[in-house]
């Protein structure tokens, strides 16, 4: 094949074929026509007001180390005035986090940013490998997901700072419309298409400035630009649904490039036709809700960001919670919620999402919530008294006690064989 | 040195260097930089392309058992960018290109988050 000449500049060697428009480029051009494009989005959403400070959640990998390289470039190039500075979450995930935090603290040297790092294990005191010992690896990204929201919201507090902005791209919003289409959630579709999550549950205004951007095109802008990221896995139990969509949408982009901001564009086009009572406005929707889709990308792309399906029983759970005196919740649950079991719980939300919730704050920890107990407390109020508990069921064998009385028979017999 | 080296025929053998990137590494034995050497002509007659190159890094190089994570149905998937001397492989006729002495092919995920 004869080399291709850059479609922009008409001399260089064209290097990348750009998924949206199959435009051929150089890198050079690449690379200011990617920057070129996210000072677009920013300005057209005025995103950013002037000397205003904003805290980049900063995970160490590719999407937050591009934004934070981008920003500050285009910070210095168009004089946006912005104080930056890096926010990062120590999950206290052994083996998982310490080198990607070991990646943004170059990062904060590379780019002359200071850092601030939360971890779960002081402000929660539990860290994720704690979590994960007591609860198991299915369904903990639930937590990981509700710690982390208002960890980035406590850091960001910690610093003064208003304004968090993250590492989405095209393809995790891509996803997050498929995933809310296939379970028919419009309200969370919406809120996640917007490129500002500005909700009641939060006084820190969240926004996605790389929203536009192809993940293709944020890993070469990283190749090409030889920067520092850390590409990892969360070790914790994969989450099948966003997988799969995942899987389908890179799929998609294989045939026909440009579907990933045709899927975005398409849920910006449904989100207007969600009636605002629906999508619960801007003030009053339950904080949990926005919690899932504003995960950031600090664990896994693929893996790690709970699904709308937990988090829905989560909402049920603290629901009941909310009711219930003590751990006898299901039982005690009032004849009035209609309990289908969690295995379906897309029915049972729908009503729940046009109930009016006035927001408060947490009794225990102060933090904003539309109940009394915030959900990371609530969360923290059920490891915590199931601590002694679960120790004891560990060493059994937790789901089937048939086969642990079989075992137990059998080591009985096995005592009484060797004794 | 010997001019001619018994079982070995050095202008048989195109030596090329192979970088796994952005998680994939963790795939080859944790090493980022592959050296490897292929026959210059395959046993056909044809020259060793991309395609062959898939094949011999999944027979030769890849230790782990998850083959999955990088070849499904036979090509790259769907997720992996692969770059043939910086250049993205769509420019260079993907699969089918033609490797020479000295190519430099990346294969970098985009799968894995940080």
């Amino acid at each position: 094949m004869p080399p291709s000449l850059c479609a922009n500049c008409q001399t260089t060697r064209a290097v990348i074929i750009r998924p949206k428009n199959r435009q051929k480029l150089c890198k050079t051009c690449f690379l200011t026509i990617f920057e070129t494009e996210v000072h677009e989005t920013i300005t057209s959403s005025s995103l950013f007001h002037r000397s205003e400070r904003v805290a980049i959640g900063a995970s160490g990998g590719k999407d937050s180390t591009v934004l934070a390289s981008v920003l500050k470039t285009l910070n210095e190039r168009y004089d946006y005035g912005l104080q930056l500075c890096l926010l990062s979450i120590d999950e206290g995930i052994k083996g998982y986090r310490d080198d990607s935090l070991e990646t943004v603290k170059r990062n904060a040297v590379q780019y002359d940013m200071p850092l601030e790092i939360v971890g779960y294990g002081e402000l929660y005191g539990w860290t994720m490998d704690q979590v994960v010992a007591q609860v198991g690896k299915k369904g903990n990204c639930t937590y990981c997901g509700v710690f982390r929201r208002q960890a980035l919201d406590r850091g960001a507090a910690r610093l003064g700072i208003k304004h968090v902005v993250t590492g989405h791209n095209a393809d995790d919003v891509a996803e997050t419309v498929m995933m809310n289409l296939l379970r028919g959630d419009l309200p969370r579709l919406s809120r996640g298409t917007s490129i500002v999550t500005d909700s009641g549950a939060s006084e820190i205004k969240r926004s996605k400035p790389l929203k536009y951007a192809y993940e293709k095109e944020i890993v070469l802008y990283a190749h090409h630009k030889k920067l520092d990221y850390f590409s990892t896995e969360c070790i914790y139990s994969p989450e099948a649904f966003r997988g799969s969509a995942r899987t389908l949408i890179k799929d998609l982009e294989k045939i026909r490039p440009s579907s990933i901001l045709d899927i975005v564009k398409s849920g910006e086009d449904m989100a207007l036709l969600v009636p605002p009572e629906v999508n619960g406005g801007t003030k009053k929707p339950a904080a949990a809700a926005v919690a899932e889709d504003d995960t950031p990308g600090g664990c896994g792309s693929q893996n790690g960001r709970s699904s709308g399906g937990e988090m829905a029983e989560l909402e049920k759970k603290l629901a009941e919670d909310e009711t219930a005196a003590s751990r006898e919740t299901e039982i005690q649950l009032p004849a009035a919620a209609p309990k289908k079991k969690t295995k379906n719980p897309d029915k049972s939300r729908t009503p729940k999402q046009v109930k009016v919730q006035s927001m408060g704050k947490c009794e225990r920890c102060g933090y904003i919530s539309s109940q009394k107990i915030c959900k990371a407390c609530s969360l923290l109020e059920g490891l915590n008294k199931n601590r002694p508990k679960t120790a004891i069921e560990v060493g059994v064998g937790m789901e089937d006690e048939e086969s642990s009385s079989t075992l137990m028979r059998q080591m009985e017999q096995v005592q009484l064989t060797s004794g | 040195m010997a001019t001619s080296v018994p079982g070995k025929n050095d202008s048989g053998a195109i030596s090329i260097t192979v970088e796994f990137t952005g998680g994939l590494e963790m795939l080859f034995s944790n090493e980022r930089k592959h050296n490897v050497a292929i026959p210059a002509q395959l046993s056909d007659g044809s020259r060793p392309n991309i395609a062959y190159l898939l094949q011999y890094l999944v027979d030769n190089v890849m230790k782990d058992e998850r083959k999955e994570l990088f070849i499904l149905e036979d090509n790259v998937r769907p997720g992996i960018l692969v770059l043939i001397n910086d250049a993205d492989w769509e420019l260079e006729g993907e699969e089918k290109y033609e490797l020479q002495q000295g190519d430099n092919i990346v294969f970098v995920s985009t799968l894995h988050g940080g």
